[in-house]
């Protein structure tokens, strides 16, 4: 048993966790990299850090993408699930859209996408020349983005980021929300029919409440990944965009690391990132706590 | 509704799979029509001259090894975890735990410097080691319960038979672990073939490049006249592989997610 436990920690242990390790005490020191000497430098770096304005845009970004992301994703996928599953006709039996099989498939397909094919193609389809969404809207009529740059614009870059990623990963959370509704015994619904309650109601009264784990579940793991966000940031705007619309943390953190060789830097950097993963999981559990938890609904 | 997302899902898939049967021209003088003539010889272009051809095999080959090698030790290390009751127990539990909590950017500069020391920096074998390791606490995690809801009676049995402790585990635990086997196989896939920042920080050197860091290269010297449709014909190899995979296991893919995502 020894073997089968130790192998893999030891690789674990040497290529996961000492890393982290590390991380933390590199980000104490001013290390650039291809010396020795390391000198150590205290909580100098994250000083140096909270007054670099272009680091605390990097931030403000990532916090508004922490913010926006999970709702907007969580919100198109619950709607969607929930027409499939009990959006069907109010007569019969509670049921689903019609070709709701159909829709499952199409909507999960853009998860399985590598990401950074996902940002490929959609910094192609924002391209204002010859781009597939300004092609669509000229031929609605909309003369007037002829050729606006969707990303090259402070205004619309960060919108348009999101949008992607948004894109990229609905189906995915539709397909967990499908799973934990039809956990919910069909009365319920039948019960919450015959009271009367219509299609949004049912949503807002029955589904939500009795799925909001699911719910929470999906904000932390949707979160988490608007806090990375690397993948499509830098594929869709390898310098972080027009006046740093688009920087996130991660991209600044590879940045430092990897083109100017300020290991120290980068690694608190990485601690930054890590503390403020580790409150916003925290936080999403205390509302949740806060606000009931799972508690009132088993009801 | 459903259909309209449907649709916002499927131009995006359709325009890229027609504009690489296009030239650079047409994509840009007509981004709806049909190709005039069908460019079958943008996909030779992308597979040869962008080197497409040659990241495919290293990602085959990275993604294939890291594959086997984590699900080998990782449904071990799950089944111990599981099912034997230690010192340390817990901390080992928590530290599988923290590797998938704490961001990956965070380990990226020293995991450089770790596989400089060992010589394994811009090696497959470096690379395929740390997908490996990275790709451990979820297959332990998911695997976890699988191992733990097997009855124990069976494995006693085993060895009430005379089978060691490798027989019981190869031979009789882990074929009753095989759909949790499939959904986790399925999972590492997808996302060792995503993976970008972990090759992208470790495996510089152009000759070991995976796909990923192929296409973003390739798009990103966009603009100095070079083929879009060939460009577009990359993005379809890339994809391909993945929607095949998706297609076979469908069913369980998402059967999978729910029972996967609420730990």
């Amino acid at each position: 048993m020894a073997v089968f436990l130790g192998v893999p920690l030891a690789i674990y242990l040497v290529f996961v966790i000492s890393p982290f390790a590390q991380a933390v005490y590199y980000s104490m020191t001013s290390w650039g990299g291809f010396s020795n000497s390391m000198p150590f430098v205290g909580l100098d770096n994250y000083v140096k850090l909270f007054h670099d304005d272009i680091f605390l845009i990097a931030i403000r970004n990532n916090i508004i993408l922490v913010i926006f992301l999970p709702i907007i994703t969580i919100i198109l996928s619950l709607i969607l699930a929930t027409l499939v599953t009990v959006g069907g006709s109010s007569r019969g039996q509670i049921k689903g859209l019609k070709g709701s099989g159909f829709y499952r498939v199409i909507s999960f397909f853009p998860y399985v996408i590598p990401a950074v094919v996902i940002g490929v193609i959609w910094a192609q389809i924002y391209d204002p020349s010859s781009g597939l969404l300004n092609g669509i809207l000229t031929h609605l009529g909309f003369d007037g983005v002829k050729s606006f740059p969707w990303l090259g614009d402070s205004r619309t870059a960060m919108a348009a980021s999101m949008a992607v990623i948004v894109w990229g990963f609905v189906g995915f959370y539709m397909i967990l929300f499908i799973a934990a509704i039809k956990g919910i015994p069909a009365e319920t619904f039948e019960a919450a029919r015959i009271d009367g309650a219509g299609r949004f109601r049912t949503a807002t009264t029955i589904t939500i409440p009795l799925i909001r784990d699911t719910i929470q579940t999906a904000y932390v793991y949707m979160g988490i990944l608007a806090l990375d966000a690397f993948v499509y940031m830098s594929v869709l705007n390898s310098t972080g965009g027009p006046a740093n619309s688009t920087l996130v943390m991660s991209q600044k953190l590879f940045s430092t690391a990897f083109s100017k060789s300020q290991f120290g830097l980068a690694c608190a950097m990485g601690v930054v990132l890590a503390a403020i993963t580790l409150i916003f999981s925290a936080l999403v559990f205390l509302v949740n706590r806060l606000t009931g938890g799972s508690k009132d609904v088993s009801a | 509704m459903l259909a309209l997302w449907a649709l916002i899902v499927f131009i995006p898939l359709g325009w890229t799979l027609l504009s690489s049967f296009k030239t650079s021209t047409e994509i840009f003088a007509s981004p709806f029509s049909l190709p005039k003539t069908w460019q079958f010889g943008n996909y030779v272009d992308a597979w040869v001259t962008a080197g497409i051809g040659s990241y495919f095999l290293n990602t085959v080959v990275v993604v294939g090894s890291a594959l086997v090698i984590v699900m080998v030790l990782g449904s071990m290390c799950a089944y111990v975890l599981a099912r034997y009751v230690f010192p340390g127990h817990r901390v080992i539990y928590f530290l599988m735990l923290a590797g998938l909590t704490f961001p990956i950017f965070l380990a990226v500069v020293p995991l450089f410097f770790i596989l400089k020391n060992m010589g394994l920096l811009n090696t497959l074998p470096g690379l395929i080691i740390v997908y490996v390791a990275f790709a451990l606490p979820f297959t332990v995690f998911f695997l976890f319960s699988f191992f733990k809801a097997l009855p124990g009676e069976i494995a006693e049995a085993a060895q009430i038979d005379g089978a060691g402790e490798w027989r019981t585990f190869f031979q009789v635990m882990l074929p009753m672990a095989k759909p949790g086997l499939a959904s986790v196989a399925i999972f590492n896939f997808l996302g060792l073939w995503n993976q970008y920042l972990i090759p992208v920080a470790i495996n510089t050197d152009q000759s070991h490049w995976v796909l990923s860091q192929g296409i973003v290269a390739f798009a990103g010297q966009m603009g100095y006249a070079v083929n879009f449709g060939a460009m577009f014909a990359a993005a379809i190899i890339v994809v391909v592989p993945v929607l095949i995979a998706y297609i076979v296991f469908q069913r369980q893919l998402q059967g999978s997610v729910s029972a996967g995502t609420m730990k």
